[in-house]
């Protein structure tokens, strides 16, 4: 019997950037096939080829059961027996579970009403036979996101799916639920169904997988049997590469004196997705640049919003051996903290103002008299940073939201670093920017931890933590699981403190 | 510190050609709506003369300094991305609260601030629901548009109030500077005011961020609760105000007076460029707002058009002006 799925040759290239070159992959039905990779090797856009989200470049065959195929679209895909389901769940939170189940394909009785009871006995029907415990009738908003989970399971389950894709589906479960979700996948595949498995987690694969195929940089670096395969040698092949000359070489510039500690800090209540984060204690040092790593849902950002005052947090931070209550962002930027955000757009800019005024939002009493603003003042300190940060746009009156990213993101650091902060943390601060511009950040990190600006740095490159912290703070599952001093720091060391 | 800045401002303007002052202009959000009514105006007065006398013209001018005042306030509050339903029970409250205050026998200074005063009692309470228990402002100000209303009723049984006021306090709505109304002093003394706090103020820009991004502002340190509980406080403030110059011109206080005219008000708002979604909007595009509808209205009864047509026309016309204006933005990229 031909395998359910082949790929060969897909490549698949964007302006300027070549995302997939040449991939093969084979799926055999029944088999539960782990893909590999770090962030940006590759995955996300071979699971949207599979899944007719993009179309692959002329020249790569597809085969769904030995025929070949062009999938058009997700509707096409899952005609072909393809679903997905993404990390980021797609359910209706205030409907029922059965209304989940059969959204948009509802069962419709011959006057053109819904037909809720038959509704209800096919959702039932599909949860019996995954031995799923949920009530067709409860409410899903009420469900943990476990048991949301398995909703869309059930979905594509009732779509008589063929090959099922999840995109790391534990990153936001318990331990338990992690287990009962493997016990679930498996007895799909018992059944015949293919389930393409994306994880980061190394004991999962290796607990659920049957095969593995490693990308990196958009190249399939090889498929094997887990069965020869060690967590060691899987991590060598996902992370290595070369280390860009444009990273540069690292000073460190950190001094003995802590200006920060953080004592047993933890969330006072879980984030919306369901994540907890606890115990966390490490100190930063003046000038230094602390690097914190950890996989989607390790808690970084939660870390650095508690810092900053965006979520409640318990426990203690100290600067400069005094206590410090940090209730709010107000508080935490009279304390000399800034943070850059991981989302420029959402969170960091106000869109529709210009460069100038987004600048100065941080500041702005510095070219205040009387509540005046000084708008000369204003818009000649931005000027030097323009100049300074090589900040491409017209002027200062260009509105933000016609910057490129990286410019924008240098707007971002701009109206932090202009307040002199002490402590600047930075979330992810090259993500999605080109590579220039990357190097570009970098050098801006490092000049400012020269100035004696301690910097914490939470960034899902691995390589990029590597070359630019002093030390590695690594989180897994809400807690610190390690914390590398920079020679000990390896991409496998940290990836096994995440991971393992 | 200003000054200078002004001075600066100032010498760049000479610099520039009459012609390039306009094409500089067309840039400026509020030239949309100017146009229109300068176009509306035009087409009035070739229909009758008597529409560019002095003495209609300042008619029309009072008629519409209230709801031009209240915009004014409205505008602060759509800029944050909020709403404000309920400036037509603080205006009628505010009027109903001064003529009571003269019923007892207390001063003209004493009745104004009472009026003034429930206002911003009243906008104290939109705010505080609005930030401290955090209920949608459409919602915490259709409440405290009822509740308002329902007050009034409760206290006049329905009958107007009309108490003896000294002759000084009717300077406020009957009084004339030459051949201006007192009304439209006041009305553009605020404008100009706001138009500064707005443009020029650390307030103002935070007034600008909170309705950009929110959260954004929130975490560049802009304290967006407090700047939310001020605009629903100066929204009230400044509809209470217009209540007591309400008063002042009819010296009766009428159970019904403000009623509806929130609708008036977010009108003007709207047609002078504010966007519901927040963010954008400016003082002077809300007053020039309110002028595009009083005049429609003027020109509706010098034309001897049904009366009751006005209000379908007025309703057009907002209908065009915000079209056109999301149009431009698609066209412009945003960049309008």
């Amino acid at each position: 019997m031909s395998p359910f799925l082949e790929m060969h040759n897909i490549s698949k290239t964007f302006p300027g950037v070549k995302a997939l070159d040449r991939v093969d992959l084979m799926l055999n039905r029944g088999e539960v096939h782990v893909l590999a990779g770090e962030n940006g090797a590759g995955k996300s856009t071979l699971m949207k080829i599979m899944t007719g989200v993009f179309r692959a470049d002329p020249g790569g065959i597809i085969r769904v059961e030995g025929e070949d195929v062009i999938i058009r679209d997700p509707v096409h895909a899952r005609a072909l027996g393809i679903s997905i389901i993404y990390q980021e769940l797609a359910v209706v939170d205030n409907l029922t579970v059965a209304e989940n189940i059969f959204l948009a394909r509802e069962p419709v009785g011959p006057a053109g009403l819904l037909d809720r009871r038959l509704m209800q006995a096919e959702a039932r029907a599909v949860l019996r036979e995954l031995e799923m415990d949920i009530d067709p009738s409860a409410l899903v908003g009420n469900l943990s996101i476990g048991q949301k989970q398995m909703v869309e399971i059930a979905r594509a389950i009732s779509y008589r799916s063929k090959l099922l894709i999840m995109d790391e589906p534990t990153a936001s479960l318990s331990h338990h639920e992690a287990e009962t979700l493997s016990r679930i996948v498996r007895k799909l595949a018992a059944q015949g169904i293919g389930i393409v498995y994306i994880s980061h987690r190394l004991d999962e694969i290796f607990a659920i997988g049957d095969r593995v195929t490693v990308l990196r940089d958009g190249a399939t670096v090889d498929t094997q049997p887990i069965a020869r395969m060690t967590p060691e040698r899987l991590v060598r092949k996902m992370v290595d590469r070369d280390l860009s000359q444009l990273f540069g070489q690292h000073e460190s510039h950190a001094s003995d004196e802590v200006l920060m500690s953080v004592r047993n800090m933890s969330l006072r209540h879980r984030t919306a997705q369901g994540a907890s984060v606890a115990d966390v204690n490490f100190d930063l040092h003046r000038g230094e640049v602390l690097g914190f790593f950890g996989l989607v849902g390790a808690g970084r950002t939660e870390v650095m919003e508690m810092i900053f005052g965006s979520r409640p947090h318990d426990g203690e931070i100290s600067i400069e051996g005094r206590k410090v209550e940090i209730r709010n962002p107000s508080d935490a930027i009279e304390q000399g903290i800034g943070f850059v955000t991981e989302d420029r757009q959402g969170q960091g800019l106000v869109l529709g103002m210009s460069v100038r005024e987004n600048f100065s939002l941080t500041h702005l009493s510095d070219y205040c008299r009387f509540d005046f603003v000084n708008r000369r003042r204003e818009s000649a300190r931005c000027g030097d940073f323009i100049r300074s940060l090589a900040i491409k746009t017209p002027g200062p009156e260009q509105k933000v939201m016609n910057l490129s990213g990286g410019n924008q993101q240098k707007v971002v650091i701009a109206k932090w670093v202009a307040r002199r902060p002490r402590i600047l943390i930075v979330d992810e601060p090259t993500r999605g920017i080109d590579i220039g511009a990357k190097a570009e950040v970098h050098t801006l990190l490092n000049k400012l931890a020269q100035e004696g600006i301690s910097i914490i740095v939470v960034s899902s490159d691995l390589p990029e933590i590597l070359a630019i912290s002093d030390r590695v703070v690594v989180l897994k599952e809400g807690r610190i699981n390690g914390v590398l001093p920079r020679g000990e720091a390896t991409q496998e060391s940290v990836m096994l403190a995440a991971t393992g | 510190m200003t000054v200078s800045g002004n001075e600066v401002a100032a010498s760049e303007q000479t610099e520039r050609t009459l012609l390039g002052s306009v094409m500089e202009l067309r840039h400026m959000r509020e030239f949309g709506v100017l146009v229109a009514l300068l176009l509306v105006g035009a087409l009035i007065s070739l229909a009758t003369p008597y529409f560019l006398t002095t003495n209609n013209l300042m008619g029309v001018f009072r008629a519409f300094s209230l709801t031009a005042i209240m915009s004014i306030g409205m505008v602060m509050v759509i800029i944050t991305g909020g709403i404000d339903l309920s400036v037509g029970s603080a205006m009628g409250l505010a009027s109903l609260v001064t003529a009571l205050t003269f019923g007892a026998g207390y001063s003209t200074a004493a009745a104004i601030a009472a009026g003034l005063g429930t206002g911003l009692a009243f906008g104290l309470f939109n705010g505080l629901l609005i930030t401290a228990i955090g209920l949608p402002p459409f919602i915490a100000t259709l409440g405290s548009l009822s509740i308002g209303r329902g007050m009034m009723y409760m206290i006049t049984h329905g009958v107007p109030v009309t108490p003896e006021t000294p002759e000084i306090f009717s300077v406020i709505g009957q009084g004339y500077v030459g051949p201006v109304p007192v009304p439209v002093i006041i009305m553009v003394a605020l404008m100009i005011i706001f138009a500064i706090v707005m443009r020029r103020t650390r307030f103002g820009r935070h007034v600008y961020a909170t309705g950009g991004n929110e959260y954004a502002a929130r975490l560049s340190g802009v304290k967006v609760n407090r700047i939310k509980l001020a605009v629903y406080v100066l929204s009230s403030t400044i509809a209470s105000l217009a209540g007591v110059i309400g008063f002042s011109r009819y010296l009766s206080a009428e159970p019904a007076s403000g009623f509806g005219s929130e609708l008036d008000v977010i009108a003007a708002a709207a047609i002078g460029g504010a966007s519901l979604a927040g963010g954008i909007g400016s003082v002077t595009g809300a007053v020039i707002g309110a002028a595009l509808v009083g005049v429609i209205a003027n020109g509706v009864v010098l034309l001897n058009i049904n009366t009751y047509a006005q209000q379908a026309i007025t309703g057009g016309v907002i209908l065009i002006a915000v079209s056109l204006d999301v149009l431009r933005n698609r066209y412009t990229g945003g960049n309008g």
